[in-house]
């Protein structure tokens, strides 16, 4: 297991070094020259100069590659250009907030998905299955920024909202301290993934039921509850957790929208903000953060199930 | 009448690669078929048995160049199968034809049975197209259907009449030498039995050659002229028929035939268990490969690899490969189960 | 039949399929009776519904599939009609099962040590630890070498003959009246056959159980049993001690397969093979089922559906040849071989 957890992280050096290319292309890729856009319309050519120089531009590519990657490693993305301020500090403010929505997020979608699985695969072409189903193809369906939209609409804005779940109106300054503000946000997202988990687990169990194992521990004697719980069910979870695991690094990475209809100061907002104000550093810095974050979900995926299926030969 | 050579292995050398490692180097290999020799003559039936993983199909996946051999000559009719190019081969395949064990996984379901003989005709262009009708109906005869069965679709047949639509397309080319790799395997008995009296007839009718893959020795014994036996990649014995069945010489081969359950009540035998599993193809134990599991194992088999070689005990054309035949027919050597 | 000391008897047993082209009769009047400590097969083509006979026996049917009729007695109890709790006391304690796939009959992500145990633990009361020791005890009975580091492995570290040992194991782990073992080893080599049914008849010897042995090899069956019972269609149509059906053979269908079989023991110069194909579940002929087949097969055949008679010896019998109705000549040519009709 070891051995396979290191050759997993040294395969996942060439996926960082694309990334990192990648990334640094984008400063090259933008059309028209980075440093003047930098500068601002009407700078005056010394200033474009001053910056290309400050910035390294005038360096060969590979050196300006290294220069970014070094920097990289040890933390230092640069500074935002809009509030001068380091990148990775920026980012570390917001990471945290994004992360706890993505977790939560993540909870919901996987307590509710695993039972609406559950007892969809259990009760298989019964009315309760078909129910269960068709809520999981609506949630599935429904765009995160719309279902968010809703809900707002429903419980901040509407006036018919009871008293007791006050809470849930949003404040104006968005993302605050109370964890209450969460509940919004986290619907939003965790509908969605549930969706997904339960179709995943539903199909997941129904093929494990029919497995000879299942007959197996039934000819033993043991309970139907055993049977599903202790025989079905973790084998029928292997596929599922490399969904929740997807999801989660999605949710890292494409909580955008769901940020920006609740004011959530995440990771999401500030990628929104950094292009739409163009400020290159940032946009390099949160891509490059997201990526990472995505290799480092995806490898804890592949570890855990290959922990899960010990069936799969570790060599 | 002097026998006619149709096929003649040398060498036959059949490994597949393991990949492994970061890079995925290949790391070790499977050495499926490792070293093999036999001749086949024309119009006989040779039979390759052994257990799971002994190489009898990957021997005959590997004449027909369905894996590119590692090493050795594949002699058919004095050319070399598996130096010649692949556009050479291809004009082979209508000489050499393989039936498999569930025809329904070779035969694409939604060609009808006429269309899929058709196609065997046209790729290897053996009729002009306005003749193949009859032909077709004339197959489908010959191996128990009906002409008017030639429109149908394989789903509509059941196991036993699946295989002679096989062995029907087989015969569309008019090959030499067909390769019935556990052709019959998957049948039921009474199903089998008639497959089996078929492939029987039309060998006698088109001087067809076999070469019969299989584990079940019943078989084997009632269709086999000759019979070679494997071992983890290596041929431990081949006789004519009577000479293996009735004075096999090779431990492996003894307790093979032993192990085999008679359908006779009456007959207790004495029955050689093996002790253990095959071992891994991947890293075959030196020496003798059967020395792992064989009664008799000394020190010289654990070392040094015995040769295929006849004896006084044996009839012409009976070889094994045993350090110590003589010895173990003479009472010399005592078993250590 | 021969002993009234029976464990189990089946009588007239029915299941039934419910499928996309109706209800499909899989097993239709099966009886048999297994004697104490003895060995019974039953034997049969694909389709015969002889596996479906044996999960019938556990109640262990897929979701589609029911016991329409007939009884199941087990010491005083119909099996068919005791509740779901009272057939899980039974299930893996008194009557236990293994199967044909030693390589997915056992749960992939459990060790084997707890696998085995899940039995000793839910019926025998058993905690852990205790359980755990039994199993090492267990797997040590079936012959698995160094059982104290085997009982941590997973199934997947495992060889097919292994695993099949392993399920033997998990079988016996609360010493059954009756172990069904459907097909244990058609999946595995004849060398590792050989030692799996060394194995089984060597346990029983030592344990006194009962087994039913389904399978489709004669050979195994010769081997092995004691009785043997031959399907045919869903129907039982010969139940007779083993040296009877080998050697004086009655139902034309128990001919016919014996001497479809090639040997590997002696010299056969022709297979006679038994024409045509076994009918379909859906459209069974209305008399004996076999008479589409049947080289002997008259007008009454064809007609009426024989019941299995039982003859002096106690054997029993599904044809008309034997019966006082036989239209037919007194002596009958089935596949080379004469019998006589009794009429």
């Amino acid at each position: 297991m070891t051995k396979y957890i290191i050759r997993r992280l040294l395969q996942t050096i060439p996926v960082l070094i694309g990334v990192t290319i990648l990334v640094f292309s984008l400063m090259h890729l933008v059309p028209g020259d980075a440093a003047k856009i930098i500068a601002g319309e009407g700078a005056s050519d010394q200033t474009v100069e001053n910056i290309r120089e400050r910035l390294g531009l005038n360096d060969p590519l590979y050196v300006q590659y290294g220069t970014f990657v070094g920097n990289a490693v040890q933390g230092d993305l640069g500074s935002s250009i809009r509030s001068g301020r380091p990148v990775m500090d920026e980012i570390g403010a917001r990471f945290w907030v994004t992360f706890e929505l993505a977790f939560y997020s993540t909870i919901v979608a996987v307590f509710l998905g695993l039972i609406a699985g559950i007892i969809s695969a259990v009760r298989h072409y019964t009315l309760t299955d078909v129910t269960v189903m068709i809520i999981a193809l609506f949630g599935l369906s429904m765009p995160n920024f719309w279902f968010g939209l809703l809900l707002i609409q429903w419980f901040a804005i509407g006036n018919w909202m009871p008293e007791s779940l006050e809470f849930l109106k949003m404040r104006p300054s968005g993302w605050g301290d109370d964890w209450r503000q969460v509940v919004l946000p986290v619907l939003t997202l965790g509908t969605g993934g549930a969706a997904i988990i339960a179709r995943m687990t539903r199909s997941s169990m129904l093929e494990v039921i029919g497995q000879d194992y299942i007959r197996t521990a039934r000819a033993k004697g043991l309970t139907e509850r055993i049977v599903v719980y202790r025989h079905a069910l973790k084998n029928a979870l292997i596929p599922v957790v490399t969904v929740v695991g997807l999801e989660f690094g999605g949710f890292l990475g494409g909580a955008v929208l769901t940020e920006t209809i609740f004011a959530i100061n995440g990771m999401g907002r500030l990628t929104i903000d950094a292009i739409r104000t163009r400020d290159f550093p940032m946009v390099q810095g949160t891509v490059l953060v997201i990526s990472v974050l995505f290799v480092v979900v995806n490898l804890l995926v592949d570890v855990s199930y290959r922990y899960l299926n010990k069936r799969i030969d570790l060599n | 009448m002097a026998k006619q050579e149709l096929l003649k292995v040398e060498g036959l050398k059949q490994y597949f690669p393991i990949k492994g490692g970061f890079l995925g180097r290949t790391v070790n290999h499977v050495k499926a078929v490792d070293d093999i020799s036999f001749t086949i003559y024309e119009g006989e039936t040779v039979s390759i048995v052994g257990e799971s993983g002994c190489g009898k199909s990957t021997t005959g996946r590997s004449i027909l160049r369905l894996e590119e051999p590692t090493e050795g000559k594949v002699e058919f009719q004095g050319v070399d199968l598996a130096t010649i190019s692949k556009r050479q081969m291809r004009d082979y395949r209508k000489d050499l034809q393989i039936i498999f064990q569930d025809p329904y996984a070779s035969i694409n379901p939604r060609q009808t049975v006429a269309s899929v003989l058709n196609e065997a005709m046209e790729i290897q262009n053996v009729l002009p197209a306005n003749k193949r009708r009859a032909r077709i109906e004339e197959l489908l005869e010959t191996v128990g259907l009906l002409p008017y069965q030639a429109d149908r679709f394989p789903h509509e047949f059941s196991g036993g009449q699946r295989q002679r639509i096989g062995i029907a397309r087989a015969l569309s080319v008019d090959p030499k030498l067909i390769i019935c790799d556990e052709a019959v395997s998957a049948l039921d008995v009474s199903i089998q039995a008639q497959v089996l009296n078929l492939l029987e007839d039309l060998q006698e009718q088109y001087n067809l050659t076999y070469l019969f893959i299989s584990h079940d020795l019943g078989v084997v014994r009632h269709i086999s002229d000759r019979i070679i036996v494997m071992y983890l990649g290596k041929i431990v014995e081949i006789a004519d028929k009577h000479s293996l069945f009735e004075n096999p010489q090779h431990p492996y081969t003894k307790a093979l035939l032993s192990a085999i359950p008679v359908p006779d009540p009456d007959k207790k035998k004495e029955r050689i268990v093996l002790k253990g599993d095959v071992p891994s193809p991947i890293d075959p134990p030196a020496g003798c490969r059967f020395h792992t599991r064989c009664p008799f194992a000394t020190d010289k088999c654990r070392t040094e690899e015995p040769k295929l070689r006849t004896s006084d005990l044996m009839k012409e054309g009976h070889e094994a490969a045993c350090h110590y035949m003589e010895e173990i027919s003479a009472g010399a050597m005592q078993p250590n189960y | 039949m021969i002993s009234k000391d029976n464990v189990l008897e089946v009588r007239n047993l029915q299941t039934s399929f419910s499928t996309d082209k109706g209800e499909v009769r899989a097993v239709d009047g099966v009886s048999f009776d297994v004697p104490k400590g003895k060995t019974i097969g039953i034997v049969g083509e694909s389709g015969s519904g002889k596996s479906i006979t044996s999960l019938s026996i556990l109640r262990l049917l897929a979701e589609n599939g029911k016991i329409k009729g007939g009884e199941i007695r087990y010491k005083g109890e119909d099996l068919t009609k005791v509740s779901e709790k009272r057939m899980r006391e039974l299930r893996g304690n008194e009557i236990s099962m293994i199967f044909q796939e030693p390589m997915t009959s056992l749960n992939p992500v459990y060790t084997v040590g707890q696998q085995i145990s899940e039995a000793l633990i839910s019926h025998q009361g058993m905690n852990k630890k205790q359980a755990m020791v039994r199993s090492v005890e267990l797997l040590k009975l079936v012959g698995i070498p160094s059982p104290e580091k085997r009982v941590k492995a997973y199934p997947f570290e495992l060889s097919g003959g292994m695993r099949q040992r392993v399920m033997i194991a998990m079988s016996l782990a609360c010493d059954p009246e009756i172990l069904i073992a459907d097909e244990p080893t058609t999946a595995l080599d004849v060398t590792i056959q050989a030692q799996i049914l060394e194995l089984i008849k060597d346990l029983q010897e030592r344990l006194g159980m009962s087994v039913i042995f389904i399978t489709h090899d004669l050979g195994v069956v010769a081997e092995t049993c004691d009785y043997v019972a031959v399907m045919y269609a869903g129907q039982v149509v010969e139940y007779s001690d083993i040296r009877t059906l080998f050697k004086q053979p009655k139902h034309p269908y128990s001919i016919g397969l014996l001497n479809s079989l090639p040997r590997h023991d002696i010299d056969q110069e022709k297979l006679m093979p038994i024409k045509g194909n076994v009918p379909s579940p859906h459209e069974m002929p209305t008399g004996c089922r076999f008479a589409p087949r049947c080289p002997a097969a008259t007008d009454l055949c064809r007609a009426k559906m024989p019941e299995l008679m039982t003859d002096d010896s106690g054997n029993q019998i599904r044809c008309w040849i034997y019966s006082d109705e036989w239209p037919g000549e007194k002596e009958v040519n089935v596949y080379g071989e004469t019998r006589i009709a009794k009429g």
